[in-house]
């Protein structure tokens, strides 16, 4: 009993710790548009020759696994519809979005490119 | 005797054979969630401490990509490859900028690859351990499991 009682605080802390994609959007911008977060999804960049778009890695459709454009190596889908674990720690997205940007894009993204960027890949099915 | 000396043969040449170049249970959070996000969590065996270091020296150049990292991060990441490196007469040393591909020891287990599966859209890389060596993320790298069956040296 007092083990189930102790396994139900740390359940507890562990889901008031785990953030949403909504909570995560919202540090960005008020709110998110998914169409506009699909056009800069699949827009096609021109800095980076091996990775022009987001799609370069994360394929056409982020509801399926990617692989990374250079090393191959396989990278689990970006919605969160299918990947609930996406869009969860803000640190994450935050450095990936740091480092995917300039790489893909040549600078660093908007906080409203961001917001719905966030707002595409959680509500795509 | 005779057994006693095959036993010892065995006993060498068994480790060769079986090629087991696992990741350190020590490994930092940090590799896996910094590193192995782009490519494997690659075995700190298969440098040696002074490619490491090199790598490490560059992560703003890494291979055309730039994987900068946390102070605290590249510290700790740093200490750990070093510490865990190969021995120098192992994998050898590397080229200039340091590759897991350009060591001896690399090349000597990989020379009869033709170069078309290389460029395999499989492979992609020889950086992508795992296309072949399916077991490579916990450490085997046995020639009898390979996933792809031209490859495979039965």
């Amino acid at each position: 009993m007092k083990t189930t009682a102790a396994l139900g605080l740390i359940l507890v802390s562990l889901v008031s710790h785990a953030e949403t994609p909504q909570q995560i959007l919202k540090m960005y911008a008020p709110t998110g548009n998914a169409v506009r977060g699909e056009a800069v999804f699949r827009q096609k960049n021109t800095v980076n020759e091996k990775m022009p778009s987001c799609t370069s890695c994360h394929t056409e459709n982020p509801i399926n696994p990617g692989h990374h454009a250079i090393t191959g190596k396989i990278i689990q889908p970006m919605a969160v519809a299918v990947n609930p674990e996406r869009f969860t720690d803000s640190a994450k997205v935050e450095k990936w979005f740091g480092r995917n940007c300039k790489e893909v894009l040549g600078r660093a993204c908007t906080p409203n490119e961001k917001a719905d960027l966030i707002a595409y890949l959680s509500e795509v099915r | 005797m005779k057994n006693l000396a095959l036993l010892l043969s065995l006993s060498i040449a068994l480790p060769a054979l079986a090629e087991r170049i696992p990741l350190p249970p020590n490994a930092p959070k940090s590799y896996q969630a910094e590193c192995a996000s782009c490519h494997m969590a690659y075995p700190p065996a298969l440098l040696s401490a002074g490619d490491w270091k090199r790598v490490m020296e560059r992560l703003d150049q890494h291979y055309g990509t730039d994987a900068s990292l946390g102070i605290p991060q590249k510290q700790e990441i740093s200490a750990f490859l070093e510490r865990n490196a190969g021995n120098v007469w192992k994998p050898g040393i590397s080229a200039q900028p340091a590759r897991i591909s350009q060591t001896p020891y690399f090349i000597r287990k990989h020379g009869e690859i033709p170069a078309k599966f290389w460029r395999d859209p499989r492979i992609k890389s020889a950086a992508n351990c795992e296309a072949c060596h399916r077991g490579a993320s916990k450490g085997v790298f046995s020639e009898h499991d390979i996933a792809i069956p031209e490859l495979r040296g039965d």
